[in-house]
């Protein structure tokens, strides 16, 4: 029992509620919200260090025994991607600060913030798959209201189809856990991965496994992307960045924690699927990637290509796959913020999306260029950024995999090839945008966007420490590999007593 | 009982599918809150229909119904209560701003 465990998700949670209050005084809102998420962070960074040395922390809520009531389960996994949400998002609330607006201040912007915060931490700290649920619908609730915030047409249209589907897979995701408990009789995801192991992973509970592939393909992106395009590029920058951010990596971290923990035992036929599915993502990621000449399009087909690279590594389903898959995560995270309010700055200074009204931009916003520039590098893996320790541990085992069958050697083929669409894509920003003649009319008064520059600055230090740092977090990531492909751990820790 | 169950809940999914292939968006709504009920009658089936005494231990009796499906029912209806209400509102607020609720035009016209 340890009771830090629930701080990260309750935090957020009574921020936004005491938040509600005081929609009218901004200054206190941007303060509490701020000290909020810093309070996150710190509890967070105390909770790795306690998973470090003590291994999984487990509360059980109410104080109900495991598998009948709730638990709330923090393994290196999750935490660590519970202390990146946390800081991306602080640093996302930075810019927010200074773009949002008065008018989505005053209408419970922050609430919403920290509830979506909630919902994102929660999800990845729980340990009832339908607790899982309920914090996915606490997460998306507010993102729908944070996308359709402000009531342009663009975002209305948006969100409307954003809701629709998000309704519809959340009933399916209800149908799998019905499903589940009708062949288990448990909720409790350690005590459901005793139960598969018991009974044997029948066709049957294969079957319920490919309904929560579905779901979670749909909530991370993964081939079912064809909402993504139109919601992520809707909305103002800040919430954009923390929707490519975060968003997304829930549903790849719930696919992570059911295929490792619950559904491990026919790889050769679920992981299988999720290796192709994988591949489908970054070939089609990478068509959009290099179709669209409009910087919020490419920007969001490339986070889908980032969706289908973490997957290749649950595909692989080694350990050391899994630590790339977990690096890579991390850095997705950071970077993809990074790169939406990047491309934000680029979209305000510009004063259009569309790459051919841009031009010259280089020479009067240097430090704009150049972060954009490191930023690319860094999504296309060159070391020593960020992007290399994920994609060097990924490739390796793919290879070593493709040798026992060939099958992977494609999946590393495409995964190699779709760090150069990337590349190539986002250097297309860069020199449509950033290079040649400065275009009249449209450039024509320098805007100061120092202040707006600062999170960015924050996130590429953050990015060029993931990547010069990696020896750093390699323990605590191999511990998260090890406890991930070795599943008895969780069980033992949460249903020890 | 649970064989009637089954072909309830798959006519309300087969009327929901149904409402939500069309173009209108009020019927898209309630397409998804009918098989957002299919869903919640399903999970009471799985969990086996009343076999049993009140779930009380004063009752005394031999077996006991499970009620964690009831809880989990509530829990997924107060969810969609709040969803549809929204989707509701996001509809009529969309209706106002876009000037249509026909999906197929509003895909037609330009933003701003």
């Amino acid at each position: 029992m340890n009771n830090i465990v629930v701080l990260p998700l309750i935090i957020p949670m009574f921020t936004g509620l005491l938040l509600a209050f005081f929609r009218k005084n901004i200054i206190l809102q941007r303060t509490l919200s701020l000290a909020s998420l810093v309070a996150v962070i710190g509890t967070t960074l105390y909770l790795v260090g306690q998973v470090r040395n003590e291994g999984i922390q487990i509360l059980e809520i109410g104080g109900w025994q495991a598998p009948y009531g709730i638990v709330l389960v923090a393994d290196m996994f999750s935490v660590l991607l519970v202390l990146t949400a946390s800081v991306v998002s602080a640093l996302c609330i930075l810019f927010a600060f200074q773009t949002i607006g008065v008018q989505r201040e005053q209408s419970y912007f922050y609430s919403l913030f920290q509830f979506l915060l909630t919902g994102v931490n929660g999800s990845f700290l729980t340990g009832d798959i339908f607790n899982l649920f309920v914090f996915f619908e606490v997460m998306l609730l507010a993102s729908y209201v944070l996308l359709s915030l402000g009531g342009t047409k663009r975002q209305l249209k948006a969100t409307i189809k954003y809701v629709v589907i998000n309704s519809l897979s959340s009933t399916v995701f209800l149908l799998g856990v019905a499903y589940l408990y009708a062949v288990l009789g448990t909720l409790n995801m350690a005590h459901l991965s005793v139960r598969v192991a018991e009974v044997g992973q029948s066709g049957f509970l294969t079957v319920v496994a490919f309904i929560f592939m579905i779901v979670f393909s749909l909530k991370a992106a993964l081939v079912l992307f064809f909402w993504l395009p139109e919601s992520y590029s809707a909305p103002p920058t800040a919430i954009a960045a923390v929707f490519a951010a975060l968003l997304t990596k829930v549903g790849i971290y719930a696919l992570f924690r059911v295929f490792t923990l619950i559904f491990y035992h026919q790889p050769e036929i679920t992981h299988t699927l999720l290796g192709v599915l994988a591949a489908l993502t970054m070939i089609l990621g990478s068509i959009g990637a290099v179709a669209y000449r409009d910087i919020y399009r490419i920007l969001v087909y490339n986070v889908i290509i980032g969706v289908g690279f973490i997957v290749v590594g649950l595909a692989l389903f080694t350990e050391q796959a899994a630590m790339g898959s977990l690096y890579y995560l991390l850095h997705d995270m950071v970077a993809k913020a990074l790169l939406f309010l990047l491309g934000g700055i680029i979209i305000t200074v510009a004063g259009s999306e569309q790459l051919k009204r841009m031009g010259g931009l280089i020479r009067h916003y240097p430090l704009l260029g150049w972060s954009f520039l490191v930023t690319l590098f860094a999504l296309g893996g060159i070391p020593p950024l960020s992007g290399f320790p994920g994609k060097v541990l990924i490739l390796q085992q793919g290879l070593a995999k493709g040798v026992q069958y060939a099958g992977f050697n494609w999946l590393t083929a495409f995964a190699l090839i779709s760090s150069l669409f990337v590349l190539f894509s986002l250097l297309k920003i860069f020199i449509l945008a950033f290079w040649g003649e400065t275009r009249p009319g449209s450039n024509a008064e320098i805007k100061n966007i120092n202040g707006l520059l600062v999170p960015c600055v924050g996130l590429l230090a953050l990015s060029i420490f993931l990547g010069v740092g990696a020896e750093i977090l390699y323990p605590y990531v191999e511990q998260a590999g090890y406890s991930l492909l070795n599943p008895q751990l969780y069980i033992e820790a949460v249903l020890a007593r | 009982m649970e064989t009637l169950m089954s072909v309830l809940i798959g006519v309300l999914f087969a009327i929901g599918a149904y409402l939500m292939l069309s173009r209108n968006l009020l019927k898209i709504i309630m397409g998804s809150s009918l098989i957002s009920h299919g869903a919640n009658l399903l999970i009471l089936t799985m969990g086996g229909l009343k076999k049993g005494g009140a779930p009380l231990l004063g009752e005394g009796s031999a077996s006991y119904t499970d009620p964690l499906p009831q809880a989990l029912i509530l829990t997924a209806i107060v969810i969609n209560f709040a969803l549809t209400a929204f989707l509701l509102v996001l509809a009529y607020r969309t209706y106002i701003n876009v000037g249509t609720d026909d999906m197929e035009q509003m895909r037609s016209i330009e933003d701003e």
